[in-house]
């Protein structure tokens, strides 16, 4: 498994070190949804300050990270996304629409905090 | 019985290496004399006004070694590096570039008149001498004007860099809080580098809010309104948000005219309250002291 995930509480934290192939991500959005559900977390928290780049592939795989995460109940917030990489991302027309943003890990589960304080409608 | 003895002459020169030799040797000998033949016709022409004297000494030794030692070696990419060298040091800056380009075509002139002098009483002596002069000294000076020339480019373009970053200043005025006043008309170049400065300065100074003020942008196209939105759009991706503020009136028609959509963007009137929303989202509360 080449990102490693921490449990921390009942917070997911995966740490990707270097580029991922297509591969990689499939089998790190695997892991997650299987984790999500194995140690009821509620809350994912993906950092990507290593990545220089995230393409279309990349986008897609953690938007349905997302997405599958908050099936099984808890929410996902990606953080780290480095300057260059926002705006290539922005002028190639890939949106992160929909889903969490922070700057850093602090702020993250900040983030996450919040979320879980809204009250359920 | 049979020692060869070598003679010191065993070996012989061909003449155009031996004139080339007698040139440089010449053009060595004769520097002072030269050089300040030069210099008195660049002042008589008021090419030096810009420069002192120690500038004047030191920059024309430098040059006239130059221009004699690639005659000697032929390595032009040397001339080259050195005259690089030489622009980057930015004593000639008070020069315009057409006093740089005519100073050195007055070194050519006096290199050249010097030798016909030298040589006038063999016409085929002179002829040979300038064969060999004239290539290498148009070379050498045109090599030269070159790189005076570049240097001279590389100052413009970046000056207008300092002056791209400084109309777009990003300035944190609270704690997360970011503002963004654009003053002047934005191109695809400057959205470019106004988005870069400010996803940086998030990440520096770990913004959650950017407050852009367009008050002091003349043109809102449906270019610039694109350019707009991809900044807003970034600063989304970074965990921030953007507040757009300062839209004018005659903006506001222009847009609704335009049919450009800017429901995308969050928007208030004017930066007081720009901040005062952002202060809201950060959960300030700003409190006059008695």
């Amino acid at each position: 498994m080449k990102v490693p995930i921490l449990k921390q509480g009942n917070l997911l934290i995966a740490s990707i070190q270097s580029a991922l192939s297509d591969d990689d991500l499939t089998e790190l959005r695997e892991e997650l949804t299987r984790m999500v559900g194995e140690k009821r977390a509620k809350g994912v928290i993906i950092e990507v300050a290593t990545l220089d780049v995230i393409d279309s592939f990349a986008t897609r795989t953690l938007r349905s990270i997302a997405h599958m995460a908050r099936l099984r109940g808890a929410d996902t917030v990606i953080v780290g996304i480095r300057p260059e990489v926002a705006f290539s991302m922005v002028q190639l027309g890939l949106s992160l629409a929909g889903i969490h943003t922070a700057l850093d890990l602090d702020d993250g589960m900040e983030l996450l905090r919040k979320l879980r304080e809204r009250p359920e409608s | 019985m049979g020692i060869a003895v070598r003679t010191k002459n065993a070996v012989k020169k061909s003449p155009l290496v031996e004139l080339q030799g007698e040139l440089v040797g010449f053009f060595r000998r004769n520097r002072e004399r030269l050089r300040k033949a030069w210099i008195e016709q660049m002042t008589g022409k008021g090419y030096l006004a810009a420069l002192t004297m120690e500038e004047t000494e030191s920059e024309s030794k430098a040059i006239y070694d130059m221009v004699i030692d690639t005659l000697e070696t032929g390595d032009y990419a040397a001339a080259g590096a050195y005259a690089n060298t030489l622009a980057e040091r930015g004593v000639l800056r008070g020069m315009t570039t057409e006093q740089i380009i005519s100073g050195l075509l007055v070194l050519r002139d006096v290199y050249g008149r010097n030798l016909f002098e030298s040589y006038r009483h063999d016409r085929e002596k002179l002829t040979s001498a300038l064969d060999i002069y004239e290539p290498v000294a148009n070379r050498i000076l045109s090599i030269a004007a070159l790189a005076f020339l570049e240097e001279r480019e590389k100052v413009v373009r970046d000056q207008q860099e300092a002056i791209r970053e400084l109309s777009t200043p990003v300035l944190q005025i609270r704690d997360k809080l970011l503002i963004l006043p654009i003053i002047g008309l934005i191109d695809s170049t400057r959205a470019r580098q106004l988005t870069e400065q400010l996803l940086n300065a998030i990440r520096d100074k770990r913004a959650k809010v950017v407050v852009i003020d367009i008050t002091g942008v003349p043109v809102v196209d449906s270019k610039v309104a694109s350019h707009l939105i991809q900044t807003a759009d970034a600063v989304a991706v970074m965990g921030g948000t953007a507040i757009f503020t300062g839209v004018s009136p005659g903006i506001a028609q222009t847009v609704v005219t335009l049919g450009i959509d800017l429901t995308k963007l969050k928007t208030v009137g004017d930066l007081e309250g720009g901040i005062e929303e952002a202060d809201r989202m950060l959960g300030f509360k700003v409190q006059p002291t008695f």
